[in-house]
C-alpha cells in the first residue's frame, strides 16, 4: 500500500504516522508539504496530529485552506482512503469532507491518556479487522476534541453506520461520546485518538495497528 | 473601508470558555451576570469603496474562512 503523510507547519505527529505506516505497509510513505500542489498517486492519505498553524482562528481552519488540501479534497472525493487523526480530524471537518466540528473540551482540560473505545462499525474500510463489539485502547492527546454536530446530523451518522469509534467514558464532552466518524461513502475517517501510537506491544499495545491493516485488507 | 466582524457561537452550542468566565466573574464578587458567551472580533481594512460589493465580499470571507457555520454565527459592520 502506497501512502502519503501531509505535513503542515506545526504538525507534530507526522513522523509517528510515517513510522507506523512504514512498519505496517513495508513502504516509506511520501511526506508531502502543505505548500505543494500535487503528489504521486497513493492508496492512502494521512493527515497527522499536531497544532498546524498554531491552531490560529480555529483548529485546522488554516490547513483546510492550504494549497495541498485542494488536491487532497479532490482525491478524497474520488474515493482515495483518507484518514485524519486529531488535528487531521479537525482539518477534515473544516474542509467539509466530514460533518460536524471539534470544539474546546467541555471541561477545558487538555486530555492526554489512554482511553477505551468501542468500535461501532466493524464492516467499514477502516475497521473491518476489529471483532464486532470490540473495545480497544488508544491514546488521546487533545484540547479540542469535543465533537459537535446538530441532532439531525448525529441521527444520520448513527443510522448510516458512520460513527466508527465511541469513547467508553465521556472524556471531552463530545456529543454521544463520538470519537471518530466517516463520510457517507466510507472512504474518509477522522478520529481524535491516535492509532499510530498503538501499533506494537513496545508502545503499550497493538489495537491501533488493526485500523491500518483493515485498509490494507480491503485494498488487497 | 473598515469591516468589523463578530463571530459568536450559535445558540444551543455549549461554550465552556464562556461558562468559565461566568464562574470567574461570580467568584470575583461580580453579581448579576446570568450568562457569558465568548466570541471573536476580527477587523479588516478593505480597499473596496463600493459598500454593497464590500458587504458581499466580506460575507463570502465569513462563510469560507472566518466563521465555521456548523457552530458559529457572524455579523458584519462596515464603516
Amino acid at each position: 500500500m502506497k501512502s502519503a503523510v501531509i505535513v503542515f507547519p506545526g504538525s507534530n505527529c507526522d513522523r509517528d504516522m510515517a513510522v507506523a505506516l512504514e512498519k505496517i505497509t513495508g513502504q516509506k510513505p511520501l511526506m508531502v508539504w502543505h505548500q505543494d500542489y500535487d503528489f504521486d498517486k497513493v492508496d492512502f492519505i494521512a493527515l497527522p496530529g499536531g497544532f498546524s498553524y498554531g491552531d490560529y482562528l480555529r483548529c485546522g481552519a488554516m490547513s483546510a485552506r492550504s494549497h495541498i488540501m485542494k488536491e487532497v479534497i479532490k482525491r478524497a472525493e474520488d474515493g482515495v482512503p483518507t484518514f485524519g487523526v486529531c488535528n487531521g480530524f479537525q482539518i477534515l471537518t473544516e474542509t467539509g469532507l466530514l460533518p460536524g466540528a471539534l470544539m474546546r473540551n467541555a471541561n477545558l482540560h487538555f486530555v492526554c491518556k489512554d482511553v477505551k473505545l468501542k468500535v461501532e462499525n466493524t464492516d467499514s474500510l477502516f475497521t473491518n479487522g476489529y471483532d464486532e463489539g470490540a473495545e480497544i485502547t488508544i491514546p488521546v492527546a487533545h484540547h479540542d476534541g469535543n465533537y459537535f454536530a446538530d441532532a439531525d446530523t448525529l441521527d444520520r451518522l448513527e443510522g448510516e453506520g458512520q460513527v466508527a469509534f465511541r469513547y467508553a467514558d465521556d472524556i471531552n464532552g463530545a456529543q454521544r461520546r463520538i470519537a471518530g466518524v466517516m463520510n457517507a461513502k466510507g472512504n474518509v475517517l477522522g478520529m481524535m485518538p491516535h492509532p499510530e501510537r498503538m501499533i506494537e506491544p513496545a508502545l503499550g499495545g497493538s489495537d491501533g495497528r488493526v485500523m491500518f491493516e483493515s485498509v490494507m485488507n480491503r485494498l488487497g | 473601508m473598515k469591516a468589523r466582524i463578530f463571530v459568536t457561537l450559535k445558540n444551543g452550542v455549549l461554550d465552556p470558555q464562556g461558562k468559565a468566565i461566568e464562574h470567574a466573574l461570580g467568584n470575583m464578587g461580580f453579581g448579576g451576570v446570568d450568562a457569558a458567551r465568548q466570541g471573536k472580533y476580527i477587523e479588516l481594512d478593505l480597499q473596496a469603496t463600493d459598500r454593497a460589493k464590500a458587504q458581499e465580499e466580506v460575507d463570502a470571507m465569513c462563510r469560507k474562512l472566518l466563521a465555521n457555520t456548523v457552530i458559529e454565527n457572524y455579523s458584519i459592520e462596515l464603516e
